[in-house]
């Protein structure tokens, strides 16, 4: 079987919580990952690791779904709504991505370090 | 055990790896690239799930740019020279906070998730569900005020870090 | 017969090894698609030497293996002659150096990067194949190619190119180097500015065909040209958006395998040999396949974007045969060579594709850094994506005015474009000159221009 699975065939046979748990246990570990790694450039990446795993929770239900939606217009687009929000996620982190390293070099331009520990200069 | 259960067991397990090299990997090149693998099995794992438009954005956009670019910071701004040093009472910081966050995640699997295990299957899927055409039909007519949205967001992003980049300190 | 074969095995019949039909079906397709671009390798080696060698005027590795028999040879048919090997054996001599060299590991890289950096590099080369079609979609070519015919054909192919920067980056940061990590750099930034003309000029097509899947584009190019032109294929290299768009995709294609004049993150003279300079044997070879195989493919792709896929001529032979009658029968023969040659037709199409990469390689000086940059974010990107408003344009004349009011407005539109652009481009020019056109003085300077120097006497102060 090395088609492109069918969605009905995924649906049947592999429970949503595996999927959810995924998106979950990505979810804590970017949590973990901002709150205990110091170098700003690393939890840049675990905020884009929580995004996805909003990402994959948002394409779980899409795929899964509820009961009742068909193939008409509207259900159409109600079918399309998970995945519309993963392309919104993906533009915001796009952006945020090019503003946040952006930032980042710019600090570093100016002290020639960057670490978060010292970026306090508006404390107090 | 089917062959779908192996498929997300192996794709899920790889992007769950990855995930945990992005918090415990110290260097910051192969923290990139453990987080490179999640994104790129995420992508399988949109297609899987039969998002193909999604799946092979996720690898253009995360895998293909945002992480190049990452790369890019780390490599030339030499982070990963300096050793992350240990503050004193950082072990135990670090283990709280592993230990919070088992308990959120305990907390929400049962809480939230577990009651969801009942749905199994849609009922009648769409068509061309996750097709590019799809895509495109419903970005273009229920979403597009958002969309327009979006766009200004990205020009507002690109106008930021243009600002960043050539002012100088 | 070997239709139906195929045709079975597609079907799900168990065939006489055992494995499951379409499982076979699709690792048949794998070895059709990896097999020519590994075997091909070699020869693109010897070409561009061959071919550079012609372009320099001098005589390159492209004589090696020219035996010269001596007057006295016991053989008298041999006795005086020469056989030539036109520098065949070349290639083979150069990989068995690259087998038999030492393979060195320098002790200050960073072991584990430094040996996946170069299957890393090789694998988005062959992979890039996975939804290219050299054959027709009917018959029995149509059950072999592509590997999948998925809707999001060229989508799979710009994303998985953008992963070539991986193998690039990581074996400049894994060599632990100066100059290796500035290669890695200079690749990295070079892909991701590049990726952006290449994905408008993309665009532009896929707009005008009106499908992301592969097969459908070439289809849209078998189409009477420019909507009313009937006999003569709609090669999008023949239409006015198409013909900026491939301009466009072919730069950025030279930038995204980083060859000649966009060979940066390897430029010999500023950095000895860029991001393989720690790199020996096989592990040198193997960044080397990839480059060659990347180019092959990626003329590949060019050849299905722009000039009709596997289409031999830009000719509508079925069409023609009814327009003239009389020649039927050559029109019905062209036809079916089209039909069958097709998997030739292709290869010569990358062939071409590949000589006009060492063209450019034998007549264009590197870029320096800024140009380099300027090139991709300055002229290709608004030239891209005036090329999209333009096709957009044509979609929606076309669809009111009809094939020919479209296409003249096309023209109107393109030529208004080009002015605005050129004006603006020109006076971005005029400001910018100061950095295009450095000067270095080499002669003395007017005692008036002269840095003042003052040479003080230590004693005295």
């Amino acid at each position: 079987m090395l088609e492109v699975l069918p969605i009905a065939s995924i649906t049947r046979d592999v429970p949503i919580t595996w999927f959810l748990g995924l998106g979950l246990a990505m979810f804590i570990l970017g949590g973990i990952g901002v709150v205990t790694r110091r170098n700003p450039v690393i939890v840049f990446m675990c905020i884009e690791l929580m995004l996805n795993a909003v990402n994959l929770t948002f394409l779980t239900f899409a795929a899964y779904g509820g009961s009742g939606i068909n193939a008409t217009p509207g259900g159409m687009a109600q079918a399309m709504n998970g995945q519309m929000m993963v392309i919104f996620v993906m533009a915001v982190a796009a952006a945020e991505v090019a503003v946040g390293l952006g930032i980042i070099m710019a600090i570093f331009r100016q002290k020639n370090d960057v670490d978060l520990d010292d970026m306090s200069t508006l404390r107090n | 055990m089917n062959a779908n259960q192996l498929a997300f067991i192996a794709l899920g397990g790889l992007a769950f790896l990855g995930a945990l090299g992005v918090v415990l990997i110290p260097n910051p090149v192969r923290a990139a690239l453990a987080l490179v693998v999640n994104f790129f099995v995420l992508g399988l794992l949109y297609f899987v799930l039969g998002s193909q438009m999604m799946g092979i954005s996720q690898i253009m956009v995360y895998a293909g740019a945002i992480m190049v670019l990452f790369l890019f910071v780390i490599m030339m701004l030499k982070l990963d020279k300096k050793a992350e040093e240990v503050a004193p009472g950082d072990a135990w910081r670090k283990r709280f906070t592993w230990l919070i966050g088992a308990v959120i995640g305990g907390a929400i699997f049962g809480g939230v998730m577990l009651p969801l295990a009942s749905i199994t299957t849609r009922v009648n899927p769409p068509q061309n569900f996750g097709t590019p055409q799809a895509v495109g039909w419903s970005l273009f007519t229920t979403y597009v005020w958002p969309f327009e949205v979006i766009s200004v967001l990205l020009l507002v992003g690109i106008v930021g870090s243009i600002m960043l980049a050539k002012r100088r300190f | 017969m070997v239709y139906d074969w195929l045709k079975g095995l597609q079907d799900g019949a168990i065939n006489p090894l055992g494995i499951s039909g379409p499982f076979l079906l699709a690792l048949l397709k794998v070895l059709l698609l990896i097999i020519p671009i590994l075997t091909l390798v070699p020869g693109l080696i010897w070409w561009e030497r061959r071919l550079l060698s012609w372009m320099q005027d001098r005589i390159g590795p492209n004589r090696t293996g020219t035996i010269t028999f001596p007057d006295n040879f016991p053989l008298k048919a041999l006795a005086g002659k020469k056989i030539r090997t036109f520098g065949l054996l070349q290639p083979i001599a150069d990989g068995l150096k690259l087998f038999l060299k030492e393979d060195i590991t320098p002790s200050h890289v960073d072991r584990k990067i430094y040996f996946i950096a170069p299957a890393i590099a090789l694998f988005p080369a062959f992979a890039l194949g996975g939804t290219l079609p050299w054959g027709p979609h009917t018959g029995i070519y149509g059950l072999l190619t592509p590997v999948a015919n998925i809707e999001i054909g060229i989508l799979y192919v710009l994303a998985i190119s953008s992963l070539g920067a991986y193998g690039v980056v990581l074996a400049g940061y894994a060599s632990n180097n100066k100059y290796s990590l500035m290669g890695g750099l200079r690749a990295s930034a070079q892909l991701i500015s590049y990726e952006l003309g290449m994905a408008m000029a993309v665009a532009a097509v896929v707009m005008a065909a009106g499908s992301m899947k592969l097969t459908s584009l070439v289809e849209a190019q078998e189409a009477p040209l420019w909507g009313f032109v009937e006999g003569v294929q709609n090669w999008f290299i023949f239409t006015p958006y198409g013909l900026v768009a491939a301009v466009v995709f072919l730069i950025a294609m030279i930038a995204e395998t980083n060859r000649a004049p966009f060979d940066l993150p390897e430029a010999e003279n500023e950095l000895i040999a860029g991001y393989h300079t720690e790199y020996s044997s096989m592990k040198f070879a193997v960044f080397f396949m990839g480059e060659y195989a990347a180019m092959f493919v990626f003329s590949g792709v060019f050849a299905v974007l722009f000039l009709g896929g596997y289409n031999m001529m830009p000719f509508q032979w079925d069409v023609l045969a009814n327009q003239i009658p009389a020649m039927r029968g050559f029109f019905e023969f062209m036809a079916s060579a089209n039909y069958w040659l097709a998997p030739l037709t292709f290869i010569v199409k990358c062939a071409a594709g590949i000589t006009f990469f060492i063209w450019l390689r034998a007549t264009l000086p590197r870029l320096r850094y800024d140009q380099l940059m300027n090139l991709g974010w300055k002229t290709l990107l608004p030239v891209g994506v005036a090329n999209f408003i333009v096709v957009g344009l044509w979609v929606v004349l076309t669809k009111i005015w009809g094939p020919v009011g479209g296409f003249v407005s096309l023209l109107v539109a393109m030529v208004f474009l080009a002015v605005l652009y050129l004006n603006f481009v020109s006076r971005t020019r005029a400001e910018a000159i100061g950095l295009q056109s450095r000067k270095i003085a080499l002669v003395d300077p007017a005692p008036s221009q002269r840095r003042g120097i003052t040479l003080v006497d230590p004693n005295k102060s």
